[in-house]
């Protein structure tokens, strides 16, 4: 007779229901990945990548992706800084408005972004008429993408990261004679520094998994607006392995992306 | 000739000279300040009393509603014209230090001289020799985290002092330190304020930091100012309870008779000769106050039966809070050694006879 062997069994099964769910979530997570590489032929990798429109893709994904995640810190730091450190009522309708794009379906924003900057749109038909400009179907247009849908996530996560920083710290940066940009930079942005890289990245893997909108504003041409996951998507119909090759490439990147901030920042 | 019109009430030879009006919520503020160089003022009072929303405002860091704030002859807020924070000249330390986290002692130092624009190797230079002044040369490379609480706050107040604040403004300074490390910091405090040639203003609840710090007390309640003087005054003639309590006495309002009698509340009062009549106060240290366990013999003027209400042992010496009997809501505090409260067996409940001779007790007008 042993009176504690009920209540381990009870845990048991207890666990036992938690277990059965739990491991369905995560092999619908990690089963596609797997399979992924399983089904990639490994010593034909050199040659699918260096296929003609996919080195052009990963080298425009890359530029894009880059001067993403330098306009998102340049012009979003200082948005998230406002939002953190604003009482002001409105501040709830601005935060409000810049998360829009984290739950809008991308094609609709690539919709909005052609009514923006299209010949005919707000901004773009001013642009045309003025300079001749004509920003969609260009690489200012995958930019433009990339950065309406992946500036939210940089936003959010440094305005988070700066609301962290105690609000004393600025107090005191302000008695010793430090303006505000001073105190942005030379203390709330170190010790939010963390939170800074993580919206980085967060950014940079949006920009660079950016499809919806690209294609729907930026179009799909070769070395001018493929960008590689539009360049996976083509491949598909035409040449499965090279989509394969590039999906596994990218695949790489973010790990090494996500590692990297794992090690460095977080614990 | 033409001088620009004073402000009404300016003093103008004062180095600091504030009149405060301030709100925060429902609270409201109305002080005036007023200190001259090298001169350092307390503010004491009850949590929130005003003492810290004072010391913003003074700051910059919230709005005067309405008031002045003037230091060594130039305005930094006259009505709807206030100067930022980061434009004023004022140096602040808090209880929790607030060293940026990221940058050593010596960059935390140096970060005021480097924000009012010094090249980097003046400022660098200033805050080295702001540490030593401190002795603390020796933490320079160090991170916050890597130091002490008193080390921190050292290193803290030689940050606030390195810009040559017109306005020093200490926020607890102390308060978050152990015992030693504070008598220890309070020291390096006092010598380092000696030969500070601004004026400071010291927010505390610790008499001890404002007796030893300051040349002046300035007691907050609800906003306003209850008592201002000299500690030496202040402690030997509180004016309201609260002061009365930080200090240590039995405080009592009343009525001075003839020159020998005040009644109070609680009836007639002995106490030393005073020559005014009228409203008045009558204060006595609970040391003067002697206890019985029955009526004493040919019994001093002053004599009441009391039951104990608590006893609180420091050391040798003994707290014990009395209640006269059949006079609910007054008390009285007496002061024993250990010794006595053994020998009289003093606990809760128990009755005495608390008695304070005359030349004890101290009448002054209301």
């Amino acid at each position: 007779m042993r009176p504690d062997r009920p209540g381990l069994g009870a845990e048991r099964r207890g666990r036992a229901v938690l277990a059965v769910p739990a491991a369905l979530a995560l092999g619908l997570i990690v089963v596609p990945i797997l399979a992924l590489l399983a089904r990639i032929d490994w010593s034909q990798l050199p040659r699918h990548l260096s296929a003609p429109g996919v080195g052009a893709a990963m080298r425009l994904s890359a530029l894009t992706t880059t001067i993403t995640v330098v306009v998102a810190v340049v012009l979003g730091t200082p948005l998230a800084w406002l939002l953190a450190r604003s009482r002001h009522p409105a501040a709830r309708w601005v935060r409000a408005v810049v998360t829009v794009p984290l739950v809008l379906p991308p094609v609709v924003g690539g919709v909005a972004l052609l009514m923006a900057y299209g010949r005919r749109g707000v901004v773009g038909g001013v642009l045309f008429e003025a300079f001749g400009w004509q920003v969609p179907f260009t690489t200012t247009a995958v930019v433009l993408a990339e950065i309406f849908v992946a500036m939210p996530f940089y936003v959010v996560a440094v305005e988070g990261a700066l609301r962290g920083v105690d609000v004393r710290f600025d107090q005191v940066a302000a008695t010793l004679g430090a303006s505000p940009w001073r105190t942005l930079v030379r203390v709330a942005l170190p010790m939010a520094w963390p939170g800074v890289a993580a919206g980085a990245a967060l950014a940079w893997a949006r920009a660079l998994g950016e499809f919806g909108a690209t294609i729907t504003f930026a179009g799909n041409f070769s070395g001018t607006t493929q960008t590689a996951p539009l360049a996976v998507y083509t491949a598909l119909e035409s040449d499965p392995q090279a989509a394969l090759a590039l999906s596994v490439v990218m695949l790489g990147v973010c790990i090494v992306v996500l590692g990297a901030l794992r090690g460095r920042w977080a614990r | 000739m033409t001088a620009p019109p004073p402000a009404a009430g300016a003093h103008l030879d004062a180095h600091l000279d504030a009149h405060l009006v301030a709100a925060r919520g429902t609270f409201t503020l109305e002080v005036d300040l007023r200190a001259k160089q090298g001169q350092v003022i307390a503010l004491l009072g009850p949590n929130g009393s005003g003492k810290t929303t004072a010391l913003h405002a003074l700051a910059g860091l919230i709005p005067l509603r309405d008031g002045w704030i003037r230091v060594a002859g130039e305005p930094w807020a006259q009505g709807r014209r206030q100067r930022q924070a980061s434009t004023r000249h004022t140096g602040l330390v808090v209880a929790d230090h607030l060293l940026f986290p990221h940058l050593t002692a010596l960059a935390n130092v140096a970060f005021g001289p480097r924000a009012r624009g010094r090249p980097r190797p003046v400022a660098t230079t200033r805050a080295r020799a702001e540490l030593a002044a401190l002795g603390i040369a020796d933490l320079a490379d160090r991170r916050p985290r890597e130091l002490s609480h008193g080390q921190a706050q050292r290193v803290a107040l030689a940050r606030a002092l390195a810009t040559d604040p017109a306005l020093l403004l200490l926020d607890e300074p102390l308060a978050a330190l152990d015992p030693d490390t504070r008598a220890q910091v309070r020291a390096a405090l006092h010598q380092r304020l000696a030969g500070f040639a601004g004026a400071t203003v010291l927010v505390t609840h610790d008499p001890l930091d404002a007796l030893t710090l300051a040349d002046e007390l300035v007691f907050l309640d609800g906003g306003r100012v209850v008592q201002q003087g000299r500690p030496a005054e202040a402690i030997a003639r509180p004016r309201t309870p609260y002061v009365a309590q930080v200090v240590g006495l039995n405080l009592y309002a009343g009525h001075a008779l003839d020159g020998s009698t005040v009644h109070t509340a609680w009836g007639a009062v002995v106490a030393a000769p005073h020559e005014h009549r009228g409203e008045s106060w009558v204060a006595f240290a609970p040391s003067a106050v002697a206890l019985y366990p029955a009526r004493p013999e040919g019994s001093p003027r002053n004599t009441w039966e009391v039951v104990v209400a608590g006893v609180e042992v420091s050391g040798q010496r003994a707290r014990v809070r009395l209640q006269p009997l059949g006079m609910p809501g007054v008390s009285l505090a007496s002061e024993v050694t250990v010794a006595s409260v053994v020998a009289l067996g003093l606990e809760p409940g128990v009755r005495a006879w608390a008695t304070v001779k005359a030349a004890e007790v101290a009448a002054y007008p209301a």
